[in-house]
């Protein structure tokens, strides 16, 4: 018999635990701050808000324990504080605004942010092992194209802001892309883990470059359409890169091949050169990227410009919360919230939320590596690839790196729908993580029956 | 499938640190040129937040902040409005305009070098930052004379202290009140802004230091007898032609007197009693004798020419170069293009009532930081010698006998001894003339010099003269200083 030394595994649940109490340390302290900034006194809600915040995030810890005690520990702290600081932010526009709490958008994102735990934690608890969505593949698909394109529907389809990228039904309205965001990725692994074969294996070589055969295009060429589609009819640049983005990012994931990202990467930058040529208003967001302070440029929007300036006034530390004046650019609470931050935390706060972004998106690409199964990495790494992706497109947007688009920051901007779709992706990465983290059965272990002395039957 | 999201995650590295390198660029090296847009509203909100000093004559407010009930936390409010517009100038959404509140901007809104550790001290001992208070020359009774004086004419009247330089009045008409420029109310603003833009009759311009300038007429006859008698060809007492009608070398036009008549009889007439009835063909004569060159070397020295600050910027007056003979002889009688400010020919006054030394004029007697240590204080500087005392001695006599005796009779006051010059200068064929009158007083130890124009003859039309319109004027508020 050989000796086998056991250990236990490390699940990180106190670790876990600590860095939640820190998280909402760290908000209640910047909302203290706001309160100290703007009124001169610490807000008597603290206790009920504050009380309430960590309830929602210790429910979602306790749950974990409970029913997924080997998920990764980082995930959960790091987007508690990105939506803590989110609400603070939120809650500081509105002091700015003159609203009050009760009537305040604060209020209503902290709801949505119990909604969004509550399915979250009702996500890790029916969601046993995440291969089962493996099953739903194509009603997946065709899910997510629905609600991608569902905007374009008439009556229900809204266009706000010069983008047709919501739905409203009655008094709710909703953006359909955030869900599409995470029911695609879905169908995308399931898709390719059953096609990476002849997507990787078959093809000739040129210059280099396996380039695939000719019928293996067409699901690229579909995922193509449908994004460039998105660009024109919904006018949304920032979702079309996101989905073709993720789209081409798993392709390659699941194939390992070059060639699908050089394919992939022409066919967007083309379509785009197009619709640049063939459409004023993607027209109007270059000129406005390029050329913002233009006079031509501002008088179309002075928004960018004036989130730039925000920026500005931070400067390396900032203005400290409470005391800049982020309300001065249009959607400071939303697409411009990431420069809101800029202006009152300062080159240095920034930072600090690109890098909690980092170690989110890092912790989930850690997760594919680890599990060991094909459609679970391809989920994973798809997930974690469109969080960062995200930030990109609207980080980029509000400086200058890229034009500016309609997208959320993820966990931070005001919005229903985007807060739900993130925090639903934070619970599959931990099922998913928890499912890698978890000891393999022993195969040395001795079983019942082997030590069990051989049965010698008597006649 | 590891493999490639390893590499999945350089991209990823990627894309962040391209968001790191374009936040930095943002708010590190592009930063300060951002906050200096002119369209930055968060800049301006916080140079609005920040109390802005006073601008003090004697121990009253005539620029001060208070307290707003909105998102600006400061209004800024001028007290007596139009009085001290022109020294003022406005604060207002399209920055800090005209006057002290432009020029002194870096010490009334506290970002001056010299209040940096007053800005550190500030900040350590928790006190609000405040701006620094600017305590100007201006003599209220002065400044209110000069104002009432003018009245609804155009002009501007401007008084000096001779002995130091300080200004005592400066008055400009039409003027505005800078209080509607400054309110909150941006709309509002804006109307009065185009309007005054707007406005034919400028009443944004300080007529005492800049706008258009004037032709001095015939007060420039002081600057002519000055560099005759410097030149020691002639006294007081030489005789001068003094024809009804000067003939000028290469043109048949003459320079005729006012009146048509000869200044004398035999068409001759004393220095001093030419400048007395302000004799045109005699002072021509000079001009002709002296040469445009000799002119101009004693208008320098008077000032003209210098890029003064006083502190706002003042428009040079010049006498033209490379005038010929009969331009020459226009000149010294302050026509052809002779251009004075009323700051200028109040220097001049000035200047041969102080022993023929001109001083430096100045309106900031001294800054004082909000807890009212004084920062920084005006000191008086000579500009210039611009006449020995000797010849400063014999102009100021004539000047007494032009109060006494001559076409300055309106400005005498009973028991002071005045010098002055009065001045009626054609400006354009068929327009009445732009009135002028420069004096000082006591003559023997002058506190007070006085330069004073009215555009167009004023109230009086086509029957106005130097004497009869600007004159008085001068008297009320030479009297507002000595009494």
């Amino acid at each position: 018999m050989t000796v086998v030394s056991r250990f236990r595994p490390r699940r990180g649940r106190n670790v876990e635990l600590a860095l939640i109490l820190a998280a909402t340390a760290i908000v209640v302290l910047a909302y203290v701050n706001v309160g100290v900034a703007t009124n001169g006194q610490v807000p008597s809600s603290l206790l009920v808000l504050g009380g309430g915040f960590l309830g929602i995030a210790l429910a979602f810890h306790l749950v974990l324990r409970w029913r997924a005690p080997y998920a990764d520990p980082i995930l959960l702290p790091i987007a508690t504080l990105l939506n803590g600081l989110g609400l603070v932010m939120i809650h500081r526009l509105d002091v700015a605004k003159g609203r009050d709490i009760a009537e305040g958008m604060a209020l209503r994102q902290l709801m949505w942010s119990a909604l969004a735990v509550g399915l979250a934690i009702t996500a890790i608890i029916i969601l046993r092992d995440h291969r089962v969505l493996r099953r739903y593949t194509f009603t997946a698909g065709l899910v997510g194209f629905v609600l991608l394109l569902l905007p374009l529907a008439p009556i229900i389809g809204t266009e706000e802001f010069g983008s047709r990228i919501w739905i409203r039904i009655g008094g709710l309205s909703f953006q359909p892309g955030e869900i599409a965001k995470i029911i695609l990725a879905i169908f995308f692994a399931g898709y390719l883990v059953q096609a990476r074969d002849a997507l990787s294996v078959a093809g000739r070589r040129f210059l280099g470059l396996t380039l695939p055969r000719a019928r293996d295009l067409g699901p690229i060429l579909v995922a193509w359409v449908l994004a460039i589609g998105v660009l024109v009819f919904e006018r949304d640049l920032g979702t079309s890169l996101l989905f073709f983005g993720l789209f081409i990012a798993m392709l390659y994931v699941a194939t390992e091949r070059i060639s699908w990202i050089v394919i992939g990467l022409s066919l967007f930058a083309a379509g785009a050169y197009a619709a640049n040529l063939m459409f004023s208003h993607v027209q109007t967001r270059v000129l406005l990227w390029l050329d913002t302070f233009s006079t031509e440029a501002l008088q179309t929007s002075d928004q960018l410009a004036k989130g730039l300036m925000g920026m500005a006034a931070g400067g390396m530390v900032g203005t400290g919360l409470g005391r800049g004046r982020p309300d001065i650019t249009y959607l400071a609470e939303s697409d411009f919230i990431f420069p809101s931050f800029g202006e009152e935390l300062g080159l240095v706060g920034l930072f600090a939320i690109l890098m909690l972004y980092v170690l989110l998106v890092e912790r989930g690409l850690r997760t594919a590596i680890g599990t060991r199964d094909g459609f679970g990495k391809l989920l994973a790494a798809g997930l974690s690839f469109s969080v960062a992706l995200q930030c990109f497109v609207v980080v980029g947007g509000v400086t200058r790196v890229i034009p500016l688009t309609g997208l959320t920051t993820p966990f931070m901007s005001q919005g229903g729908s985007a807060l739900l779709a993130n925090w639903v992706i934070v619970a599959i990465l931990l099922r998913i993580s928890d499912h890698a983290r978890r000891p393999l059965p022993d195969p040395s272990a001795p079983s019942p029956i082997s030590d069990a002395p051989t049965q010698v039957i008597k006649l | 499938m590891n493999a490639p999201i390893r590499r999945l995650s350089t991209v990823v590295a990627m894309l962040f640190v391209a968001l790191l390198i374009s936040t930095s660029y943002i708010q590190f090296w592009q930063a300060s040129s951002l906050n200096a847009r002119e369209d930055n509203r968060r800049t301006l909100l916080s140079t609005y937040a920040r109390e802005r000093g006073q601008i003090l004559v004697g121990d009253t407010a005539v620029a001060v902040s208070v307290p707003a009930d909105n998102e600006f936390k400061f209004l800024r409010t001028y007290p007596q409005g139009e009085l001290y517009a022109d020294v003022t100038g406005y604060y207002s959404f399209y920055g800090a305009s005209g006057g002290l509140e432009s020029v002194e901007n870096a010490y009334l809104s506290g970002r001056s070098d010299k209040l940096f550790y007053r800005r550190v001290s500030d900040i350590l001992t928790g006190r609000k930052p405040q701006g620094a208070n600017l305590v100007l020359t201006i003599n209220p009774a002065a400044q209110q004379a000069a104002s009432d004086a003018l009245g609804n004419q155009r002009g501007a009247a401007v008084a000096l202290n001779p002995q130091t330089g300080e200004i005592l009045a400066m008055v400009t008409k039409p003027t505005f009140d800078p209080n509607r420029l400054a309110s909150h109310d941006l709309g509002s603003v804006d109307t009065a802004y185009q309007e005054l833009n707007a406005d034919p009759s400028r009443p944004l311009v300080n007529r005492a230091i800049a706008g258009d300038l004037y032709p001095p007429g015939s007060t420039f006859k002081v600057v002519t007898a000055a560099a005759a008698l410097s030149s020691g060809r002639w006294t007081p007492d030489s005789e001068l032609p003094g024809p009804a009608s000067l003939e000028l070398p290469q043109t048949t036009a003459g320079l005729p007197n006012s009146g048509g008549r000869p200044c004398g009889p035999n068409d001759q007439v004393t220095f001093t009693a030419a400048m007395e009835m302000s004799c045109n063909s005699a002072f021509g004569w000079l001009g002709l004798e002296l040469g445009g060159d000799a002119l101009r070397e004693q208008s320098a020295k008077f000032g003209f020419g210098d890029q003064l600050r006083v502190p706002m910027l003042v428009t040079p007056s010049s006498v033209p170069a490379e005038l010929n003979q009969p331009q020459s002889a226009q000149a010294a009688i302050g026509q052809y293009d002779v251009r004075v400010t009323p700051l200028q020919m109040a220097m001049v006054a000035g200047g041969i009532g102080n022993h023929g030394e001109v001083m430096q004029p100045y309106l900031v007697k001294s800054v004082l930081a909000s807890d009212l240590t004084t920062i920084e204080s005006g000191r008086s500087s000579t500009l210039s010698q611009a006449i020995t005392p000797a010849v400063a001695e014999q102009l100021t006599t004539m000047m007494v006998k032009v109060i006494d005796d001559g076409t300055g009779r309106a400005a005498q006051i009973p028991g002071i001894q005045v010098a002055g010059k009065t001045g009626t200068a054609q400006h354009a064929p068929g327009a009445p003339p732009h009135a002028w009158f420069i004096s000082f007083a006591p003559a023997e130890n002058p506190t007070v010099a006085v330069a004073v124009v009215v555009e167009n003859g004023g109230d009086a039309g086509d029957a106005a003269s130097g004497g009869r319109t600007a004159a008085p004027i001068a008297r009320a508020i030479m009297e507002a200083v000595l009494r």
